[in-house]
């Protein structure tokens, strides 16, 4: 290669490969602002802090949603499978909330723990299937907890 | 090898090569895109939890997944530009600017469409959905910049370096979904994993993608040829082709 080609090269892969490394530290630094929301363990070891609106995010905990019958109020746990929090929300959900799905929430962490929702996103994961296949999964799992 | 690299450098030899595979990648493109596009929207099976609407995935993904491409072929060729002065590559990135800002706009617009319903929101600042709308004010930015000064050279350099700058935002894309919380999902449709889906929904998406390449290289080919004739238009070759009659 040409000399002054090569120079050219060598100084343009520097100035790349320190702004990837300036940027790179940035974004860690940054990293608690750049995550959307707080997942439950992060809350439960106090890392979120509490009165300000916050997001905290995660699965809605099986068998944990109780709708109040004389209002939209909806008490339901989010879960990261460590620990969980208790959430309260008024208003309508979206279409995918579902006990097992993953839902991110906007609210006020209360100091007796419990998260006081404001607004309500459903979080669709990365898996597609056919209605049929998830039909037989859920008859597959009724099968086995029925043997136990 | 060498003597192709420096063929592919010249304007008149391209242009003539880009003539040739026009037709090509117009067919294939249109043939993988059109087969592909029915067969997501009509015959594929629906998802279990969303229904229907998931089927925006077939317009979304191969669109997002271009934008990034185009990006990063584009700060292929600045890097040619800056090290190797060679005009074409210059020409490719004032070619393929404007293509990747509109791809750009369908995927986040196609996204924002689909999470209206499905997440509930039209617009959340996550990490994702925050680093594509930085891609497409980079496009936007590229576009402005080589439009803005007049003078060819310093034009080409200006914008090869803010090109190569934001490549940095590539990675940040791709990766945001692993790194940090958002609402946006890991990717469903990668070469190098098992895919997330089954095979009647994959691979109409694969033909979605492959058919948008095609389709992708034949409209660059297109207006890399227009900016050839243009930059080129003192040269005698190019005067000649004229009298001749059009592209040929």
């Amino acid at each position: 290669m040409h000399p002054t080609r090569k120079k050219r090269l060598t100084i343009i892969l520097f100035l790349i490969g320190g702004l990837a490394l300036a940027v790179g530290l940035t974004s860690y630094a940054l990293r608690q602002n750049i995550n959307l929301f707080y997942n439950p363990t992060q809350i439960a070891d106090g890392e979120a802090p509490a009165g300000v609106r916050i997001r905290a995010g995660g699965m809605v905990e099986k068998g944990s949603v109780k709708r109040d019958p004389d209002s939209l109020k909806v008490r339901f746990r989010v879960t990261d499978f460590h620990r969980s929090v208790a959430m309260e929300y008024t208003g309508i959900l979206p279409d995918l909330f579902a006990e097992g799905q993953g839902v991110v929430a906007m609210g006020r962490l209360m100091a007796s723990g419990e998260f006081v929702a404001d607004e309500v996103l459903a979080k669709h994961d990365e898996n597609y299937m056919p209605p049929e296949v998830q039909e037989s999964l859920d008859k597959a799992a009724s099968r086995t907890s029925a043997s136990r | 090898m060498w003597q192709f690299f420096h063929k592919l450098g010249s304007p008149r030899w391209f242009f003539d090569l880009a003539g040739r595979l026009m037709p090509w990648l117009l067919v294939s493109g249109l043939l993988m895109s059109l087969v592909g596009l029915v067969w997501g929207l009509v015959f594929a099976p629906p998802d279990y939890l969303q229904g229907n609407s998931y089927r925006i995935i077939f317009i979304h993904v191969p669109v997002s997944f271009l934008a990034q491409s185009v990006y990063v072929m584009m700060a292929a060729a600045a890097l040619i530009t800056l090290v190797w002065r060679i005009k074409l590559a210059d020409m490719f990135v004032k070619a393929v600017a404007p293509v990747g800002a509109v791809l750009t706009f369908l995927g986040l617009f196609t996204g924002a469409v689909w999470g209206e319903p499905t997440w509930g929101t039209w617009w959340v600042w996550d990490a994702r959905l925050t680093s594509m709308l930085i891609l497409l004010f980079l496009y936007i930015g590229a576009i402005a910049l080589g439009s803005a000064i007049s003078d060819e050279k310093f034009a080409a350099r200006a914008v090869a370096v803010l090109v190569l700058v934001g490549v940095v935002n590539i990675p940040i894309i791709k990766y945001s979904v692993e790194w940090w919380n958002t609402l946006h999902q890991p990717a469903t449709f990668t070469l190098t994993e098992k895919p997330k889906m089954p095979m009647a929904m994959w691979v109409p998406l694969l033909l979605m993608v492959l058919g948008l390449y095609c389709l992708f290289g034949w409209l660059a080919c297109w207006r890399l040829q227009t900016e050839i004739i243009f930059r080129e238009r003192k040269a005698r070759w190019v005067r000649d082709r004229i009298m001749a009659g059009g592209r040929g």
